[in-house]
């Protein structure tokens, strides 16, 4: 008998494509959270195959914090180019501008959580049902319980007490008027699985994560990439490091690790053997122990 | 180096009461199969050190929201991964109260396999047979018992034993095809990844070994041939002006071009043209594969249609025979008229008729209480507005299961298998 098993990489992506499917058709205003990041990297693959030979039939949203890297507004201009879809941008400076939040000072200081705020104000003005992205259950304790298709009221809020039970694979997108979903296509798969995954489709990625000299700080056991947005210690002194980053977000609060990988198989092979998590190089969930599970239940990504 | 290409993937499910050490056990798996970070275990040594504890409990590696640590339990179900050189695995970790029934059916739903955990000081409970009644009823095919803490039972040949025929006797009244026994100790290590040294008399495999070569290859269906039709692709572009796909999951059988195929509900039969995927043509397809079919004809077909061939199809009918899971706060309200999901279609239905509610530590009918509350597990007959196109849940787990969704708070309410 001939061996009618998928290797697990397409099981995942099968899954993937079939809430993404199910997303464009349950929602008539959708949306695709898009960070620059590896997730919403593959989140963005995953829908261009769910929908060929179409085109990608929704928009793709990205929250500005002002504080890019630029290699990765290069990378997505690039790829709205190529795809041909519609993109989005909520800019957190008019945030503050417009008085909506308060910008934080000091050291520490970041527009990670100033970034709800304006999240919230993108998917209102544009109307958006549902909004996809590309969080992991593998990541993050408090993800570890979230739904694919997940609930929020219409204050954009999360009830992680009293969610929607999930069954099969029958995804229920009914809301009432006001609320909207966060759909994560990627739910079930780990860091690992998305290396691998980039690697069996040869899909290109921005020169972050690759090795390269950067001019860095460290600070308080994270390696900083320097720029205008950091404020300095006097203590602190940026030096050269040879880094590439595990995850991408926000300039400020995105960590850097020590590295020579040059190449996917490089990246896979240091990952592999990795002894600590990818968000161990993000200062922004270091703040508290339930620094992600307070901020989603706000209507954080 | 990377080595994904023959990797399967294995669903399986955790249940037991709330001292079985069953977050002990996932803890141990992950720590031994070297899932677990660094800077995860750190946190989780201060952790136990901070409670004043004199070993690092592994169960904390589990713990999820705020609610569930202060109240030192598990609420909601909660997801978990790790890999081996030969599988890569997804854990629906449930709570065990019997409160939480509604959880372990959501983590049954999608499980391959479910490793219900015993106590070795007190043997098969009511908890146990609960749990497997459910894995039973959401059609589990793997039952793996495992008998945990060994180690406080002097690793006791007997004790297990015992154990094993008790739940023997049990499980005979279960539809489950396979059931392991293994005795462990979570908390040491003993059968879980690594064999034990202190129970020379077992000759079965570890649990991790279990996991990792039990035959699941047959646990989709390949025979009857389903494909309901998800979204319709029309790219409308100067490139593909005349193209119309059909996408979808492949819910049963095996399709390939040049198939006659059904439209339901119309009955007009067509050909495959082609099954499409953004990797190129595909010669065959199954579940569950994500794929677009296109047909020789040019037929109306939408989302909620089902492609079936012509000398194989589901049932068709207005009127749906359930076992229900009840999974919300409000009772079934009996003159309610509910929203049904079911594959890529959703139609409103009626609750016709309580035929009976199971008693889910017996399986004896109750008959004289028919109110349907939280966590209730009943037998119904539901009429809907338009004819669905199922098989029994036990036939097809894609075209069997359906869930209730309440029309003024839009919240999943109930999940059912179609007799």
């Amino acid at each position: 008998m001939e061996n009618y098993n998928l290797n697990y990489l397409k099981d995942l992506e099968s899954e993937s494509i079939f809430v993404i499917r199910e997303v464009a058709a349950q929602f008539d205003r959708p949306g695709l959270l898009f960070s620059g990041g590896k997730d919403s990297i593959i989140l963005t693959h995953l829908a261009m195959k769910a929908f060929h030979p179409a085109k990608i039939p929704f928009p793709l949203i990205h929250i500005d914090t002002g504080h890019n890297f630029p290699e990765t507004l290069v990378y997505r201009d690039n790829l709205i180019n190529k795809l041909g879809v519609k993109l989005i941008v909520g800019y957190v400076q008019e945030s503050i501008d417009k008085g909506r939040v308060k910008e934080e000072t000091g050291y520490n200081a970041s527009r990670n959580m100033l970034q709800t705020v304006t999240l919230l104000d993108t998917l209102d003005e544009y109307k958006i049902e549902a909004a996809m992205g590309g969080a992991r259950r593998d990541e993050e304790k408090a993800r570890a319980k979230e739904r694919f298709f997940s609930h929020r009221d219409e204050f954009g809020q999360w009830d992680p007490k009293n969610q929607r039970p999930e069954l099969w694979n029958l995804f229920n997108g009914k809301k009432n008027p006001g609320e909207h979903f966060r759909v994560f296509p990627i739910s079930n798969w780990t860091e690992m699985d998305v290396w691998n995954y980039i690697y069996m489709e040869k899909i290109e990625m921005p020169v972050l994560y690759f090795t390269h000299k950067r001019e860095c700080i460290r600070r308080n056991g994270t390696i900083l990439a320097h720029s205008e947005y950091l404020n300095l210690r006097e203590s602190e002194k940026p030096e050269i490091l040879q880094v590439r980053f595990r995850t991408i977000g926000d300039m400020t609060c995105t960590g850097a690790v020590i590295s020579e990988a040059n190449s996917l198989e490089d990246i896979i092979k240091e990952v592999s053997v990795s002894r600590q998590t990818e968000r161990g190089t993000r200062a922004d969930d270091k703040r508290s122990d339930t620094a992600m599970e307070d901020r989603k239940k706000e209507g954080y990504f | 180096m990377i080595n994904f290409k023959n990797n399967e993937l294995l669903r399986f499910t955790t249940a037991g009461s709330v001292d079985d050490g069953k977050s002990t056990l996932i803890g141990r798996l992950l720590y031994d199969s070297k899932s677990i970070f660094e800077d995860q275990l750190e946190a989780v040594k201060k952790s136990s050190e901070y409670k004043g504890l004199d070993y690092v409990d592994l169960s904390l590696l589990t713990d999820g929201l705020k609610a569930e640590r202060e109240q030192s339990i598990t609420i909601d179900v909660a997801y978990r991964y790790f890999s081996t050189p030969k599988r890569k695995f997804i854990i629906a970790d449930t709570p065990g109260h019997i409160q939480y029934t509604r959880n372990m059916v959501t983590g049954a739903s999608t499980a391959n396999l479910a490793v219900i955990l015993v106590d070795a000081r007190h043997g098969v409970v009511e908890q146990t047979c609960r749990h497997s009644l459910i894995a039973s009823l959401l059609k589990i095919n793997h039952i793996v018992l495992c008998i945990n803490k060994m180690d406080l039972v002097n690793y006791d040949k007997e004790v297990y034993e015992k154990i094993v025929s008790d739940f023997k006797s049990f499980a005979s009244k279960l539809e489950v095809k396979d059931i392991n026994f293994i005795p462990i100790s979570a908390l040491l290590g003993d059968n879980v990844v690594d064999r034990s040294e202190n129970m020379e008399w077992y000759e079965g495999s570890t649990l991790l070994y279990l996991l990792e070569n039990v035959h699941i290859a047959s646990d989709n269906n390949h025979i009857d041939c389903r494909f309901p039709v998800q979204y319709v692709i029309r790219p409308q572009s100067d490139l593909n002006h005349d193209y119309r796909g059909y996408a979808g999951r492949i819910a049963g059988g095996i399709f390939k071009p040049g198939d006659e195929v059904m439209v339901l509900p119309s009955g007009f039969s067509s050909k495959i043209k082609s099954i499409d995927t953004y990797d190129g043509p595909v010669e065959e397809a199954f579940a569950p594969m994500s794929v677009t079919i296109t047909l020789e004809d040019d037929l109306d077909i939408s989302r909620g249609d089902m492609l079936v061939r012509p000398h194989n199809q589901p049932e068709v009918s207005q009127d749906v025979e359930v076992i229900m899971c009840w999974l919300n706060n409000n009772p079934l309200n009996p003159s309610s008229k509910y929203i049904l999901s079911h594959t890529s279609k959703d139609v409103k239905a009626i609750i016709k008729e309580i035929n009976y509610k199971i008693d889910i530590n017996t399986l004896h009918r109750i008959e004289d209480d028919k109110n349907i509350r939280m966590n209730d597990i009943a037998r119904m007959k539901l009429r809907t507005t338009q004819p669905l196109f199922y098989d029994s849940y036990g036939r097809n787990r894609n075209t069997g299961s359906l869930i209730l969704i309440d029309e003024a708070t839009k919240v999943t309410v109930a999940a059912g298998m179609i007799i």
